[in-house]
């Protein structure tokens, strides 16, 4: 069909939204690439949350993770993109199990860009970094011209470091393992959607964004003794994104129930307002964790007795049953199916 | 009959009870029983629920042609398209509308081009720009049943400035429902009528179907509850051999509707028989703007020839399954050429099309 073609010679914003089309617009990226990982390690094709480094003669191993950020409005409800920058690099090392200790980062500014503004944003980027005891350890500026670029523009690349036996990976899920999630789904989104100009809802609903640090802290155990096989932070494509893309990779049937769904009142109606699905809205200081059932209640009970994790929740199961897809037992008991998000229409969360 | 209280529209135990009953009915009646709606909202609640999953086999829910963005017409598009092409307008309309492709391309696909396209929440937003935009011609491209005409029409009677005006391709739900019950070959048992379509004219469109075509019409809310009741209400008149239009959403719509709407819509408008996209001309099936409203017609204010338009692209079964006909999975485009991504009939692009709500809540045991 014309059409078709028309639509797939340009890129359009859905490519850049965390479903199908993102994955084929990476895909057409990383094609050609001559090498793709280094050996023994997690490379780029994997499409992780990061990518590893093993060092010949030691047991542990390099993870570096980078992460590009156009959030828009620059200032939201609960944080600016310098928190965002942080946190989201931070997190991406966090959830392949390894300890982060240094980021660098990228900068693209706007000419007429008030240095007032800047001086905020960096601040908050600073502040964030200190936080997590983290150091930051080079950087690049630029300046573009008026117009050729709305505000600002950064990128963080993320180093941590990890013992090489910890495998928390996506496709490390196994038939038994419980899910659970840390918190509320779809604040950060919902937080963003309901502040941005035009749109006119007051709420006090704000991001989720922060450190999932303190999970990775008192989960040290379990995840030494590898007793939680996957995690992943839900941000672009929400849930319905990062569970899809673990069935897929793992080879199993994810099922999860809606009634131990944890969502904030003001989520539920803001996205029923506009049409969205909660289960495909980012969070930015949310993870998801695949984990041993014989551990599951114990790794619930340790998570909740974290400030960030206290809303936890076990969601459901992993089953051999319909692999590489997900299913929803709705609230009035009826069963359907929960598709990778497409690529909604929500530009610039992130 | 008892109708849910709020408390009750998303109770599984309640969804439990009612389901009982459905079950005892279709026993009962000891035959095979088709009841269609007529609302992307209801397919979407049905879905999203996954109600289908909860009732017995022998009780099939068809989807009707209920998504407006779907019925639009592909020549009221590339009338949009073509005014959107000049460098001196901005075309306005709702958000999932810029997605449809219509003989050539989609309004999104002229964005991406560099026309002014601008996705507005309410027809209030598109006068709003033209008044900040008094260089250019704003047109609202106007889609949508009952619900949304009253908009529209209170925009265009206050009077919007000049450079405003506004694509008409407003369809009327009852005149479609008529349609579908005259065509015998499609045997529906009862509809299922959209709430908020009532809300605005009341019931009274929809009993005069009822009454003459003897099928059982329940105006339903959205709730998944709603929609269950809705379904028990029918078999329920079907078991006892009536054929009236009940009201399951009597908390929120009023037999008489809202008289101020219904008020706006013929001050401002007339009924025209009109061409649904996929379904063809229906007699009474849309609006135009009356002669004393001339002035924000797009379609008199601007010389838009439109020579050829192509409705349903070759190979693509939406009209088909606007009319309940066939389940989106039995079109051959289905999940393999056509998908939301890249939609080759309008059904697939609303995320109210049967088509686009079928991708994304079913994958295998399709419903029946």
């Amino acid at each position: 069909m014309s059409m078709k073609k028309e639509s797939s010679s340009v890129i359009r914003l859905a490519h850049g939204a965390g479903g199908v089309l993102q994955e084929e617009l990476i895909n057409f990226i990383i094609k050609d690439i001559a090498i793709k990982k280094i050996s023994n390690g997690i490379g780029v094709e994997e499409l992780d949350d990061g990518a590893t480094i093993p060092l010949k003669d030691y047991n542990q191993e390099i993870v570096i993770t980078t992460d590009g950020h156009t959030v828009y409005p620059i200032f939201f409800p609960g944080g600016d993109i310098g928190s965002l920058s942080v946190c989201g690099t931070v997190n991406d090392l966090l959830m392949m199990g390894a300890e982060p200790i240094a980021i660098t980062s990228v900068i693209i500014i706007e000419e007429g860009f008030k240095l007032e503004t800047l001086e905020k944003i960096i601040h908050s980027f600073n502040l964030k970094a200190k936080e997590a005891n983290i150091a930051i350890i080079a950087g690049d500026t630029k300046v573009m011209p008026n117009g050729s670029l709305n505000e600002i523009i950064m990128a963080t690349t993320g180093i941590g470091i990890k013992d090489k036996q910890i495998k928390i990976l996506d496709n490390g899920l196994k038939i038994g393992d419980k899910i659970i999630i840390t918190g509320s789904i779809g604040d950060h989104g919902t937080a963003l959607m309901a502040s941005r100009e035009g749109l006119n809802i007051s709420t006090d609903l704000k991001s989720d964004l922060g450190f999932l640090l303190e999970i990775n802290n008192i989960l040290e155990f379990e995840i030494e003794n590898n007793y939680i096989h996957a995690m992943k932070d839900p941000t672009r494509g929400g849930i319905a994104g990062s569970l899809n893309n673990w069935a897929k990779k793992s080879n199993v049937g994810i099922y999860i129930e809606e009634e131990k769904i944890p969502i904030k009142k003001q989520v539920k109606a803001i996205s029923d307002m506009l049409g969205l699905d909660p289960y495909n809205i980012a969070s930015e200081g949310r993870a998801l964790l695949s984990v041993d059932p014989q551990f599951a209640d114990v790794i619930l009970k340790k998570i909740k007795s974290t400030q960030i994790g206290k809303g936890a929740e076990i969601i459901g199961e992993v089953k051999s049953k319909n692999p590489k897809q997900v299913f929803l037992k709705t609230i009035v008991g009826g069963t359907r199916f929960i598709d990778m998000p497409l690529g909604e229409l929500i530009p610039r969360i992130c | 009959m008892e109708i849910p209280g709020t408390e009750l529209l998303k109770s599984k135990i309640f969804t439990e009870k009612i389901v009982k009953s459905i079950n005892r009915i279709i026993k009962d009646l000891n035959t095979p029983i088709k009841i269609m709606h007529v609302c992307g909202t209801h397919e979407h609640t049905i879905s999203k629920y996954g109600l289908r999953s909860l009732l017995p086999k022998e009780l099939e829910v068809l989807s009707g042609p209920g998504c407006p963005v779907c019925v639009c017409p592909a020549a009221d598009i590339d009338k949009a398209i073509e005014l959107g092409k000049r460098d001196d307008t901005i075309i306005t309309t709702f958000g999932d509308m810029i997605r449809v492709p219509a003989t050539n391309i989609s309004l999104a696909e002229l964005k991406a081009k560099g026309g002014d396209i601008r996705i507005v929440y309410s027809p209030h937003d598109a006068v709003k720009i033209a008044k900040e935009n008094s260089d250019k011609e704003v047109i609202f491209f106007a889609i949508g049943f009952e619900t949304t005409v009253p908009l529209i029409g209170y925009e265009i009677q206050s009077k919007p400035p000049s450079n405003f005006s506004v694509i008409c391709a407003h369809k009327l739900i009852p005149a479609a429902l008529e349609l579908l019950i005259s065509q015998s070959q499609l045997k529906i048992d009862g509809f299922i009528s959209p709430g908020h379509v009532s809300t605005i004219i009341g019931l009274k469109p929809f009993k005069l179907f009822s009454d003459a075509y003897r099928v059982p019409n329940v105006i339903a809310g959205f709730e998944p509850n709603d929609v269950l009741v809705a379904i028990l209400m029918l078999l329920k008149q079907k078991k006892e051999k009536r054929y009236e239009t009940l009201n399951e959403y009597s908390r929120v719509v009023k037999p008489e509707g809202n008289k101020k709407a219904q008020e706006i819509i013929s001050n401002v408008f007339e009924s025209i028989s009109s061409p649904w996209r996929g379904i063809g001309r229906i007699l009474d099936g849309g609006l135009k703007i009356k002669e004393e409203y001339v002035e924000y017609d797009a379609d008199k204010k601007f010389d838009i020839d439109i020579e050829k338009s192509q409705d349903i692209p070759p190979g693509c079964s939406c009209h088909l399954v606007m009319i309940g006909k066939l389940y989106p999975y039995e079109c051959k485009l289905f999940r393999k050429e056509c998908t939301p991504i890249s939609p080759i009939g309008p059904c697939m692009v609303s995320m109210e099309g049967t088509c686009s709500i079928y991708f994304k809540y079913y994958k295998e045991d399709y419903p029946k």
